[in-house]
């Protein structure tokens, strides 16, 4: 029911991360070898490295785009225990005919003291604001007051979580009724120290992020977190990879507007699923939150979809056919798919 | 209610896998990228992109999808208030309509068979389809009562059966019909669809060649002459129907009880058909080739007044019936037979499960939710399920580069989830071209969709801005109301105009009308520009009334005083005086405002000399004026 191809993304080491910017025509990865390329799709469905360049002095963990009403603006985070942000220039027209760009240093966060686990945006309804989360347990906050000058940034908060972070991951609802949320997920492994995943929720009153939630029936280490896309609702629902793949429903509860304490919520669980029979490493949600995949330990990328009645089920599993890598770079195969699960390969 | 659990597919990527490591993805616009990585420490340097495989990227079933969609925007336009008697034609037009788009484009891609594989593959899918959708419309949407119930299955098999046609034309165009190897094929398959006028002509050709044996033919001919076909616009009732079929049938046993046939075996055959012999029906499996053909020949020749509730007994005993013991029924058996057991739900699901692509199940249960089916079966979630179905279709649409067009009429009309997909999946439709832009912005702005509004103007004016489009980034933010950005865009053509002396873009910023008032800056900019006109109009005492105002309404920043006062220069030095005394004094008054700030400490010794000279001259200019002035508005005019 998939078709899937190939493209060469010719790191000279593990890949850590891509991602997709928001229209779905560019991609940005970054390694293990310490840099990031950025790729345009071309008018035929071809993707065309248009950049490569090193960026860090260290692992690359992750890569993340902002929304395009910044303009073309890429963060990345490193064991080098900074995060950087990066601006594309509009090149010289001869680097245009090369279909090159360039992509400049607007600036570096040294604030961590240890390697940087995740660097995310903000809503943009919150301007331009980015987070990262560091392996000392610190969840930082940045804003650049004037979106035209990305070389300035304020640290505008510092959240201490205690526990080693691995993953963030804000709620992405604009609607007026939600304060500014964050999930932070930790990676500590020591099961005795209890909810893996804090939840902080921006209070209008006392202009702080305050803790609203720990998720304590997460007790292991957790890879990866996701909210969800809100659509309209009154509840959040979040994606945590962890030893299994779980689905929180937090619904709000209702508070004074002008209290100074948090919103409480009353948690649930809308699913668990261990079919990795492993580690789960990553989890993600569709533009529409249909879909949520996740990929783990197993080897397989798996999804999952809720049907009318929301009752969740898996409705299908990527993996490796196991078969070793074809000796010609950027070189691509076609595969198709049919009703049934056996894949036909066909070379075009 | 029972889910069937399936079990999920499992596909296989390529050139992955191999180190047995984790895979990485990201989601994207209806794909998902995929990389080998290992969370844990150590990857391959490929990225895979998957794909769901669906039927979007022929060109033929993309004429499916949008002639469908014409379709459904008609069908939801039905208004509720018309009687229920016309509506149901309406409905059985409607489907009759998706029916032939769907026969309409399988025709097509036969025409185009063996130029890809992937073709026939959606020709065995579509007619499978037009199948399925046929019987729901007869049992579910026509609910044709007992009597024409089954002329209507008889037409549905007719259709679906179309090989009878051409052997009979062969048979019929030979040089000796009679003598024809399919001879006695096509007469009892004609027989088995009930066909007896057609089948007599086709005896017709047998009787004529041997006198001996004319006794027989014109017995069979008279039987298969007689038999009752029931007319529903006739007078005549079900029971009296009934009644005279009953008579026939035993006159058919008569004769097989007396042996009318027994020196012809093929008539033979067809007088233990026309009995409804189940044993010989079975003999014609080949014949018949499909389980629910045998299904209505056996009601025909058994219970031709079938009532609705009765046929599921019927359909399953036939399906086991023909099948026989050791083969297992396809997919598309068991939705047939959900059907004649009235079970849709199970129809709906079934072929959700079975179908790569959302269309078929989504365009059939919404014309079911219309004819107010799924409420009737007690399915309470009947019309999320309507709506659960035509998101998942449209959502799947809006991927593609064109047809997410079509989506859009499907999302707005989801009463409760269409409007925030929409918003949702609008937002990614990349921006490739200005006018895709004001395709997608024509879409928010009439369903008032403000923060897309403004986000897509913001996003195509900040492009423009990166590629110094300054005229284009202007009207974009114009659009987006967003008055920083504005402001931002009219410094920099006022910074290109102190640098190159001359405005670009003047067909804009001559006819910015009110739009000017979103921002300060932008008003200068454009009764600057104004001012700059008029003086080339050589319509001096407008323009000098202009840039008077410009700096005593405080609409000009501080820092551009100087410029101002500077074009002032040429109309203080006409021959002709243009500033009055009163505005003479004004201006002076600004000139001294300025003058009195602190200076600007960057200024070289240079520019400070600039500065200086230019405001003596000034002072001069204006001095002079003032005089020429009070002389002019002291002089009595004789």
């Amino acid at each position: 029911m998939f078709v899937a191809r190939s493209i060469a993304a010719d790191h000279k080491d593990l890949i850590h991360d891509v991602s997709y910017d928001f229209h779905g025509r560019r991609m940005a990865t970054c390694s293990s070898d310490q840099s990031m390329k950025v790729w345009d799709k071309g008018g035929n469905a071809e993707w065309n490295c248009t950049a490569s360049w090193k960026t860090h002095s260290g692992s690359v963990w992750r890569v993340t785009w902002a929304h395009p009403e910044f303009g073309q603006v890429l963060a990345s985070c490193s064991f080098d225990r900074t995060a950087i942000v990066w601006e594309e220039i509009v090149g010289e027209s001869n680097d245009k005919q090369r279909g090159q760009s360039h992509w400049i240093k607007r600036t570096t966060l040294v604030d961590s003291r240890t390697s940087v686990t995740d660097v995310k945006f903000a809503p943009k309804h919150m301007g331009l604001m980015l987070t990262t989360c560091s392996a000392d347990g610190v969840v930082r906050i940045y804003e650049a007051p004037d979106v035209m000058n990305l070389s300035q940034w304020s640290l505008q908060h510092e959240i201490s979580s205690k526990l080693s972070c691995s993953c963030i991951s804000w709620n992405p609802s604009s609607s007026r009724a939600h304060a500014p949320m964050i999930a932070v997920g930790s990676d500590d492994s020591n099961v005795t120290y209890g909810g893996k995943v804090q939840i902080y929720e921006y209070n209008e009153v006392t202009r702080k992020y305050a803790k609203a939630e720990t998720l304590m029936t997460v007790t292991d280490a957790v890879h990866d977190i996701a909210f969800a896309p809100n659509l309209g609702r009154s509840f959040h629902v979040l994606a945590i990879a962890t030893k299994d793949v779980r689905i929180f429903k937090l619904v709000p509860l209702r508070k004074d507007s002008s209290s100074s304490a948090p919103t409480k919520f009353e948690v649930q669980v809308l699913a668990q699923f261990d079919s990795h029979n492993s580690q789960v490493w990553r989890v993600s949600w569709n533009i529409t939150s249909t879909l949520l995949a996740s990929s783990g330990d197993d080897g397989c990328v798996r999804l999952w979809k809720a049907n009318y009645m929301d009752n969740w089920k898996c409705t299908g599993i990527l993996k490796g056919d196991g078969s070793p890598v074809s000796g010609q770079p950027g070189a691509l195969s076609g595969i198709l798919g049919s009703a049934t699960a056996q894949i036909i390969a066909q070379k075009h | 209610m029972e889910e069937v659990d399936v079990e999920p597919s499992t596909t296989l990527i390529p050139s992955a896998g191999f180190h047995r490591k984790h895979l990485g993805f990201e989601w994207g616009p209806g794909d998902l990228l995929v990389y080998e990585t290992n969370y844990k420490l150590q990857g391959s340097p490929f990225v895979h992109i998957v794909r769901r495989d669906e039927d979007i990227c022929s060109p033929i079933l993309r004429k499916l999808f949008n002639e469908s969609h014409l379709i459904f925007v008609g069908l939801q336009k039905i208004k509720e208030d018309i009687p229920s008697k016309n509506k149901k034609s309406q409905f059985v037009s409607i489907s009759k309509n998706y029916r032939s788009v769907i026969r309409a484009c399988m025709e097509e891609l036969q025409q185009n068979a063996g130029k890809r594989s992937h073709d026939t593959h959606h020709v065995s899918i579509l007619l499978a389809i037009e199948l399925i959708w046929n019987l729901c419309e007869v049992l579910f949407i026509d609910t044709a009562p007992a009597g024409s119930l089954l002329l209507h299955l008889l037409d549905w098999v007719r259709l679906h059966k179309s090989d009878v046609d051409a052997r009979a034309r062969e048979v019929l165009q030979s040089d000796s019909p009679a003598q024809h190897q399919s001879y006695w094929d096509v007469v009892i398959s004609l027989v088995l669809q009930g066909r007896t006028d057609e089948a007599r002509q086709v005896l017709s050709k047998q009787a004529s060649l041997r006198e001996e044996s004319s006794s027989v033919f014109k017995s069979m001919d008279g039987l298969l002459q007689t038999m009752p076909i029931f007319n529903p616009t006739g007078t005549q009732t079900l029971t009296e129907f009934e009644v005279k079929w009953r008579h026939w049938h035993e006159e058919c046993d008569r004769c097989l009880q007396e042996n009318t046939f027994a020196s012809n075996r093929h008539l033979e055959t067809i007088c233990k058909i026309l009995v409804g012999d189940e044993d010989t029906l079975l003999e014609q499996k080949e014949l018949l080739s499909t389980w629910y053909h045998f299904l209505v020949t056996r009601l025909l020749f058994t219970h031709p007044t079938i009532k609705p509730p009765d046929l599921h007994y019927y359909a399953q005993s036939s399906m086991n019936m023909f099948l026989g013991p050791r083969a297992s029924p396809e997919p598309l058996d068991i939705i047939l037979l959900s059907a004649f057991e009235f079970d849709l739900h199970q129809v709906i699901k079934d072929c959700s499960i079975a179908l790569n692509n959302w269309w078929f199940v989504a365009h059939l249960t919404d014309l079911l939710d219309h004819c107010k089916l799924l409420q009737s079966h007690n399915l309470h979630f009947g019309s999320n399920l309507r709506e659960f179905l035509v998101l998942e279709y449209a959502s799947g649409l809006f991927t593609h580069h064109s047809l997410w067009q079509l989506a859009v009429d499907y999302f707005d009309h989801c009463p409760e989830f269409g409007r925030v997909y929409l918003e949702l999946q609008i937002e990614r439709v990349p921006l490739d071209t200005e006018r895709k832009a004001i395709k997608v912005l024509r879409i928010c702005e009439d369903r008032q969709m403000s923060e897309q509004v403004r986000s897509i103007c913001k996003i195509m004016a900040k492009r423009a801005l990166r590629n110094n489009r300054l005229g284009s980034a202007l009207s974009w933010s114009i659009r987006a109301k967003d008055a920083a950005f504005a402001t931002l865009i009219s410094e920099r053509f006022l910074q290109d105009y102190s640098n190159k002396g001359s405005f670009t873009d003047l067909d804009l910023l001559d006819n910015l009308g009110p739009a000017m008032l979103l921002s300060d800056r932008l008003t200068f900019l454009g009764k600057y520009r104004e001012f700059h006109r008029l003086y080339g109009e050589k319509r001096f005492s407008e323009a000098a009334r202009l840039l008077l105002s410009l700096m005593t309404a405080k609409i000009a920043p501080r820092s551009l005083w100087m410029t101002l006062l500077t074009d002032a220069l040429p109309l203080l030095e006409q021959k002709e005086v243009i500033f009055s005394v009163d505005q003479t004094y004004e201006l002076m008054s600004c000139l001294e405002e300025l003058n009195s700030g602190t200076k600007d400490s960057n200024l070289t010794d240079q520019d400070e000399d600039i500065e200086s000279t230019k405001t003596e001259l000034l002072r001069l200019a204006l001095a002079r004026n003032l005089t020429m002035a009070i002389v002019k508005e002291g002089t009595i005019e004789t």
